[in-house]
């Protein structure tokens, strides 16, 4: 190992794949920015210019810097303008956009980046120690265990449901599991709840209904009652972190590194599930004054899905390296430029192609430190952005959210659609219904049917949960986390 | 009634058509082979609408305790927030999407801008309309040049 480790970092290190590692970086934070283009179209557009290169290593590294790049880009629109411009940072935008509508821009922005980098980073290293043994253990996962998985993602809504919105925070999880049964699904293969409409046979979007519920609210909350993000203008793009704070969050970041990566090295799980996965967690073992910051600007809340998302993105590399499997869309596009390249990912590129394995996992240590480093100094000028005049500031947020929508469907009635659920998302604010459990049910809503229905086809009922332990167990984890706060605050009362 | 009621009341009439439609028309045009699996394309939405029935009832009728909380803008009181700007804004919103394809993307994108500002009481035109036409011209040379994604730059009767 050592030695391929030394062929890896001889690769990385060579000033051609330094320079491409940075521009990687660099276009894949400012692209990834943009409210509607998230990784996986971000490295689909740089695809050709990767083949280009001729080069196996260099072009892997490009696109692991691009990957990385666009995560923590997309992290940028989630905590600065509430606009989660993929699945993945919408948990981001829970904590951190409370944060930055406190002031705490700079900080939050800070927060994410450590937390990003640790995480990728430490994801790195369990790659490297565990990937040939992990990947026969992701195997053993299977519809039921991701259907069990979707339910402990769904207990993430407990964060929102406080005293005496917890129908509200149900009917919202229900409402976003209704949305997402409209359209044709991947099982059935029928149309459902479309009315004949053609433009629901696909669903609804989901940067559609995220910019509905999300930016656009809160863009319109702005306009009524003015209130410049940047008026804490001395405090916005302070970057420190206390030492309590660091603390606070440290644990966090073990924590959530580590589980974010072994969900991401299961097929199909990826950096959603983590990042929902690791906001529960952390909400439910915080100590009760701590749970009640979740949802209202907590660090932990923060640190703990920009972990998870990162680790789980690292993850997601042991299928598609070790057995040639792509675990997510990234990865499936990820695996299409390493054909094109003439590199057959599987059990023997660790053997035939040690220095473009190495290299790959190298570049991750390199991507996610040259991230560290060329944004914490641009932190303080990102986070400026909230500082620009309300009259200028606003309009932009309403483009970018309609861009959002506009660029994933390219059709114009996506548009009127997101104005639509937009009202309906501004109403739902008014009358105080927590919106984030309709995103998370949503999100999760499709894969939980099909996991579920596939494993009822599989074992002709739901004889299942009994049959597999580890079902079993994932599904007494989910009722722990949603019951044992509930009566701690019965017990507390 | 609370305004969380009467939006409970419009949920649960979206449940109930909903539930409708899955437990009494879905089913009917179902093959035979389906018919024979464990769970149906209707099962999952029937389980769902039983639950959201179940909850908008609950807050309809106020059964579960809690204090009622005001956020951050008092809906009551709508006339006393720049409500006119907010609805103004929705509305250039809706133009927007109508125009965007037969104005092209230029001539909307610099009108959303300038007239979304002016809306917000804006009336530096000589930051405004630079400011528009800059950011509309950056935004289209990224999406169209150089990430690849059609935009059409100008209005329908002036070529593609």
């Amino acid at each position: 190992m050592l030695e391929g480790i030394l062929i890896g970092l001889q690769t990385a290190l060579s000033l051609q794949n330094l320079l491409v590692v940075i521009g990687g970086c660099l276009i894949g934070t400012f692209i990834g920015m943009l409210p509607g283009l998230g990784p996986m179209s971000i490295i689909a557009i740089m695809i050709p210019v990767a083949i280009t290169m001729g080069d196996p290593s260099a072009a892997l590294i490009l696109l692991a810097g691009v990957y990385y790049g666009a995560i923590f880009g997309g992290s940028t629109s989630s905590i600065l303008l509430n606009a989660p411009g993929v699945a993945g940072t919408v948990a981001s935008s829970f904590d951190g956009y409370p944060m930055a509508r406190q002031g705490k821009a700079g900080k939050a922005l800070t927060i994410a980046a450590i937390s990003s980098f640790a995480g990728g980073t430490i994801g790195a290293i369990l790659l490297m120690i565990f990937a040939p043994m992990l990947s026969s253990v992701a195997l053993l996962f299977h519809s039921a265990e991701y259907f069990a998985l979707m339910v402990v993602g769904l207990s993430a809504i407990a964060a929102f449901a406080g005293p005496g919105q917890v129908t509200k925070a149900v009917m919202m999880t229900v409402l976003g599991l209704i949305m997402a049964t409209v359209g044709e699904g991947a099982l059935f293969n029928m149309p459902r709840f479309t009315a004949g409409i053609m433009d629901l046979q696909s669903g609804f979007g989901f940067i559609t209904l995220a910019m509905a519920m999300f930016a656009l609210p809160e863009a319109v909350f702005l306009v009524l009652k003015p209130k410049n993000l940047g008026d804490d203008g001395g405090e916005i793009k302070d970057l420190r972190i206390t030492r309590a704070e660091a603390r606070a969050i440290a644990p966090v970041i073990g924590r959530q590194s580590i589980q974010g990566f072994f969900i991401g090295v299961l097929p199909g799980a990826g950096a959603t599930i983590a990042s929902f996965l690791g906001y529960a967690v952390e909400r439910n073992i915080a100590p009760k004054d701590e749970q009640d910051e979740f949802g209202k600007g907590s660090i932990k809340g923060l640190a703990a899905p920009e972990t998870a998302n990162n680790a789980a993105c690292t993850g997601s590399f042991v299928p598609l390296l070790t057995l040639g499997i792509p675990g997510s869309g990234t990865t499936a596009i990820l695996l299409g430029a390493l054909i094109a390249l003439n590199v057959t990912p599987g059990p023997r590129l660790m053997v035939d192609e040690p220095q473009i394995f190495w290299a790959v996992i190298m570049s991750m240590f390199i991507g996610n430190l040259v991230l560290l480093i060329l944004n914490l100094p641009l932190i303080p000028y990102i986070a400026k952005l909230l500082a620009i005049p309300r009259n200028y500031l606003i309009p932009f947020i309403l483009f970018f959210t309609l861009m959002g929508a506009y660029i994933g469907q390219n059709n114009a009635t996506e548009l009127l659609i997101l104005v639509g659920f937009g009202v309906c998302g501004i109403a739902l604010k008014f009358a105080n219904f927590p919106l984030p459990p309709l995103l998370i049910g949503f999100i999760l809503g499709g894969m939980m049917e099909d996991n579920f229905s596939r494993s009822m086809q599989l074992y002709g009922g739901v004889s299942f949960i009994l049959e597999r332990p580890m079902t079993l167990g994932l599904l007494v984890v989910a009722a722990g986390l949603i019951i044992l706060p509930i009566l701690r605050a019965r017990k507390a009362r | 009634m609370a305004l969380d009621r009467w939006i409970a009341l419009v949920l649960l009439g979206i449940c109930i058509v909903y539930g409708y439609t899955a437990w009494f028309t879905m089913d009917g045009s179902l093959a035979p082979f389906m018919r024979r699996n464990p769970i149906w394309p209707s099962t999952f939405p029937k389980v769902l609408s039983i639950i959201g029935i179940v909850a908008s009832l609950v807050i309809l009728l106020g059964l579960e305790k809690g204090e009622e909380k005001i956020g951050d803008i008092d809906h009551r009181r709508l006339g006393d927030y720049f409500i006119g700007q907010a609805l103004f804004l929705l509305g250039l919103m809706v133009v927007y999407a109508l125009c965007l394809r037969p104005l092209g993307f230029v001539f909307s994108t610099s009108a959303f801008l300038i007239i979304g500002s002016f809306i917000l009481g804006e009336r530096k035109w000589h930051v405004m309309v630079p400011v528009a036409l800059i950011a509309t011209g950056a935004v289209w040379y990224l999406v169209q040049e150089v990430l690849g994604i059609f935009l059409r730059p100008l209005p329908f009767f002036m070529g593609v």
